[in-house]
This record gives C-alpha cells, sequence and structure tokens, in this order.
C-alpha cells in the first residue's frame, strides 16, 4: 500500500511517499529532505504523535492562564483526553518555564510543563 | 534629553534580536522601548509549537522563543522601558515617547531600528455586510482571549481566511471544546503554510473551503449565522452559490499589515507591495540611521526569519554607530513575473558580504525555475518544486556578483514556467 503524507516535521511541508506491506510494516520512504522527515513518516504511518500545547488556570499571577505543552508527542488519538486532564487543574502562581504541572499525563510518558513564566 | 546610541522601537523578537546584535558589535548605550506591559511581542500569546525549528534547532512553543531572547536581554545592560508608546520620530533621529512612569519623553539616538512587527487587517477592511453585531473579531484577537484570559470568545465557529492564524485558531478553539464549522478561503489555494493545514485542519477533521467566502454576516446583538458564497477565477461570488451557516463567531484570519505609522510620519520611503519600509542588505531605510526589520518591514513566515533579519538590521546599526558603512553605489532589485517584491530593494555595491533576497510569488507553481538576471546576464537560476504565495522565498547572491553589475542595471528575479 502506498500512503502520501505531508511531512509536518517542520514548516517546510515535504511531500512524502511511503511504501507499507500488507502487515503495515513500512518499506520505502521517498520524498523526505532529512531524518526527520523519514522519521516523521514512519511514526506517522505506524503511530501518530502530536504535540499537544493549551493553557492552564493560574491564581494570582500577572495572566489568567500559564502556556503549557507536552514535553514529548502523545498519541494523536488521545489529544481530547490529555485536553481533559489540562483543563481540570488549577495552579498557583509564582509559575516557572519548565515547571511540571502534571507529571506522565494518563500514563502517555509526557509531562505537561509550563512554557512561560507566570 | 535621554541620549542613546542605539534606540529600538518594538520589544517582539525582531526589536530583541537587533537590540542585542548590535550590543554584540560593540554599541555600549541601548534602549528598548515596548509597548506592551512586557518584552516578547505576538509570541506572548503564541503557545502553539513550531518556532525555533531553524533557528535554534528545536521545537519551541512562541513563549519559550521569546524567553530564550529576554533572557538575553536581561543579561545585558540594555535599557528596557515597557508600557511606553513613541509618539513620533523627527528629523535628527529624536523620538518622543510616553509612559505612565516618565510622562513624555525625548530620547536622542544615533541610530534608531524600527521594530514595530504588524497588525491584523480588520473586518473593515473587508466587505462583509451585516450589522455590527457581537461575534465578529480577527482570529488574533480570539487567540488572546482564549490563551491570555481563558476566556472562550464562542462556541460555533467559522473563520474566514486560511492564514496562519486563523489555522491555529481552528485547532485552538476545537482543543477546547468548540465547534469549528468551517475555514472558507476566497483564493483556490491556502494561505498558511502547508504543515498548518494538515496539523491544525485534517487532523482537528475541520473542512477547509478553497474559492468560498462570507458574504453576509446575521444576528443583531449576537452574530447568529453567516452567508458563505462560492467565488470564481477572479474572486467574484458566484450568485446561486449562497449557503447559510450558523454559528456564533466569525474569526478574521485575512492578512497583516506592517504597523508603519511612525515610519510614514517620519518621511522614510514605503514599498508599496510590502507596505514596509524600502530598504539595503543592512535594513537601513531611506533615512540615515533608521533601520526596519522583522514584521514591520515585510510580513514573515516563521520568526526564525524575523530573528535572522533582525541580526543584519542590529549589525547594521553598528555599522553606521560606527561610521563603517558602505554609502557608495547602490544595485536596485526588481521582482518580476511572477516575483511580487523582493526584500531587500536596494544593494550597496561596496557591501562586505552574501546577501539573500527575500521575495514571494504571487501564485502556486510547480516545477518553475526562478532566474536571477542583470541585464541580459543570468546571474542564477534556482529549481523549487512548489512555491506559493504563502511560504517566503529566498536566493543568495555573492557579494563579488554585486560588485561587478554595471552602474544603473537592476537585479531582477523572474519565475520561469
Amino acid at each position: 500500500m502506498i500512503k502520501n503524507i505531508v511531512c509536518v516535521a517542520c514548516p517546510m511541508g515535504c511531500p512524502i511517499t511511503v511504501t507499507l506491506s500488507d502487515g503495515g510494516e513500512v518499506l520505502e520512504v521517498k520524498g523526505n529532505t532529512c531524518p526527520r522527515g523519514k522519521a516523521y513518516a514512519v511514526t506517522e504511518c505506524t503511530a501518530p504523535t502530536r504535540m499537544l500545547t493549551s493553557t492552564v488556570k493560574v491564581t494570582g499571577g500577572r495572566t489568567a492562564m500559564v502556556p503549557v505543552k507536552t514535553s514529548v508527542p502523545v498519541p494523536k488519538g488521545m489529544m481530547l483526553d490529555v485536553m481533559k486532564e489540562i483543563n481540570a487543574v488549577e495552579i498557583a502562581a509564582p509559575v516557572t518555564i519548565g515547571q511540571v504541572i502534571i507529571k506522565d499525563v494518563l500514563g502517555t510518558g509526557a509531562d505537561i510543563i509550563a512554557t512561560n513564566m507566570c | 534629553m535621554l541620549n542613546y546610541e542605539l534606540a529600538v522601537i518594538g520589544g517582539g523578537p525582531a526589536g530583541m534580536a537587533a537590540a542585542l546584535e548590535a550590543r554584540e558589535n560593540g554599541v555600549q548605550k541601548i534602549i528598548i522601548l515596548e509597548r506592551a506591559a512586557t518584552l516578547g511581542g505576538i509570541l506572548e500569546q503564541c503557545i502553539h509549537a513550531g518556532f525555533g525549528l531553524h533557528y535554534f534547532k528545536e521545537e519551541l512553543s512562541g513563549p519559550e522563543y521569546a524567553h530564550r531572547f529576554i533572557e538575553m536581554v536581561e543579561k545585558t545592560d540594555i535599557d528596557v522601558k515597557v508600557d511606553t508608546m513613541v509618539l513620533t520620530i523627527d528629523g535628527d533621529n529624536v523620538i518622543t515617547a510616553t509612559n505612565n512612569a516618565d510622562g513624555l519623553i525625548e530620547i536622542k539616538a544615533k541610530a534608531i531600528v524600527l521594530a514595530m512587527g504588524c497588525r491584523e487587517r480588520p473586518r473593515g477592511a473587508i466587505n462583509i455586510s451585516g450589522s455590527r453585531c457581537s461575534g465578529i473579531m480577527t482570529a488574533g484577537t480570539a487567540q488572546k482571549y482564549v490563551n491570555i484570559d481563558g476566556y472562550m470568545p464562542g462556541h460555533k465557529i467559522v473563520i474566514l481566511g486560511s492564514g496562519d492564524i486563523g489555522l491555529i485558531m481552528a485547532r485552538r478553539m476545537a482543543l477546547e471544546g468548540a465547534d469549528v464549522k468551517m475555514v472558507c478561503e476566497l483564493q483556490p489555494y491556502s494561505n498558511g503554510l502547508t504543515r498548518n493545514i494538515v496539523q491544525c485542519l485534517d487532523d482537528m477533521g475541520i473542512p477547509l473551503k478553497l474559492s468560498c467566502t462570507v458574504a453576509a454576516t446575521h444576528g443583531k446583538d449576537r452574530l447568529e449565522g453567516v452567508t458563505i458564497v462560492k467565488t470564481d477565477e477572479k474572486l467574484r461570488p458566484i450568485p446561486g452559490t449562497e449557503e447559510y451557516v450558523e454559528c456564533d463567531t466569525l474569526l478574521l484570519s485575512v492578512g497583516l499589515i506592517p504597523e508603519n505609522e511612525l515610519t510614514r510620519m517620519a518621511g522614510i520611503e514605503l514599498d508599496r507591495v510590502t507596505n514596509g519600509a524600502v530598504v539595503d542588505e543592512y535594513r537601513q531605510t531611506s533615512k540615515a540611521g533608521v533601520f526596519a526589520c522583522g514584521n514591520v518591514l515585510q510580513v514573515h513566515d516563521l520568526v526564525d526569519y524575523v530573528t535572522i533579519e533582525s541580526k543584519l538590521a542590529g549589525e547594521g546599526a553598528a555599522k553606521f554607530i560606527k561610521g563603517e558603512m558602505a554609502c557608495g553605489k547602490q544595485v536596485e532589485t526588481q521582482g518580476v513575473d511572477g516575483v511580487r517584491y523582493i526584500v531587500p530593494q536596494k544593494i550597496n555595491k561596496e557591501t562586505d558580504k552574501d546577501v539573500n533576497l527575500y521575495f514571494r510569488v504571487g501564485s502556486v507553481y510547480k516545477g518553475a525555475k526562478l532566474v536571477v538576471t542583470a541585464g541580459e546576464q543570468v546571474i542564477l537560476t534556482k529549481k523549487r518544486p512548489r512555491m506559493c504565495p504563502s511560504e517566503m522565498e529566498t536566493v543568495t547572491i555573492k557579494k563579488e556578483v554585486i560588485e561587478a553589475i554595471p552602474d544603473g542595471v537592476k537585479l531582477t528575479v523572474k519565475v520561469e514556467e
């Protein structure tokens, strides 16, 4: 089976063609212009993941919300579940960049970490 | 009056990079003037990832990217005035600014870097009929509501324009539980980066309707719906294709305008296509000692390129302050046959390094070539598998080549299919 995907590893957006075996095994990757592209194409065809960014409520901070991200990409299908976890927490200022807000969210291995001070 | 070697107007990524680079190049007394309460500019509300892949070789969110520069600025003796609005720049490079603490202040600087960024094209700039009900705003306004204030501006969303902020907000609103009905784009192609189409729309199952626009809004106090309509190849609405879409919010992502009021008031020459200043290879404007960089000069797709451009401006400002700026004959650049503009518009023949030309094409091209010529002479030919208006192109011209261009001959870039 042949899958055509657009690489989103960086803003270049390279069109990549992946050839898969009947068992879903990656046989060939074509069209990528860097190793990151190849890695993305393989992951995208076997177990797609996404970096998730959102915000968490803060009390007593300079703003009402502090931005957060997953420390590593999470399974694409779990994004909305992770969002529910993120929206359920509220933290008190001060918040520092890189501060872990939720450890190992939903067992994905990803921490939810702050991406700004507050 | 305060005296500085360099005054930088705007404390976003452009202003910070320019100030830091000038410092690195030996400029001693530098001040950054910022209108908002903190440094960082628009990156503070751009919480999504994808920043820094080129410049830092890692994927950062907007606030993280900004923070790296804020930290660097804090480690220097560069002065920063936040909550400060610059009102005018006069003929002798004297800046008049105001804030609550100092009242009215005058700053005399040997050189000035303009780094005021851009703003979004508002509803008033596009013709949509309907009343002034609530629920119609730019995508960036919604971004501030959601990401900074923690406030959802609506639940059933239609987005007009496929600019990157619109795409990013489509995903953001969908992740927060809103029903994002569609993104309508007047042109037959998307105006955002490919990766944003994939990650923001395809991932969330949001349809992108090309050759489609919003013809009317409905609702008196609050938006209740919009009428969308298909458009023909001349971008005119096609009668009979109207469709009503129920929604309580319409987000506009219909272009960015460099914020050049100060530039205009200072009598600096502007480029009609970019709406930014006409500059040389170090981003010096038509007014000696005044430089421009970042989105106030040309709207960029990626902050990484803003940083690169702003470092050039900072380096240029340092050269100007030290009296090392080339000021002999210049070569003009010109975009023709599909190339809409080129930055820089002028290059000093005695320039001391190779020059990158940045430009955008006017429509989508597949398998076309970029051809750079000086008069009859072809200087460079580059194959490009795909070019589109939403992605900035660049080619590098060697300094020896620039030196050798005869007087009065323009450096031209065109698309050859």
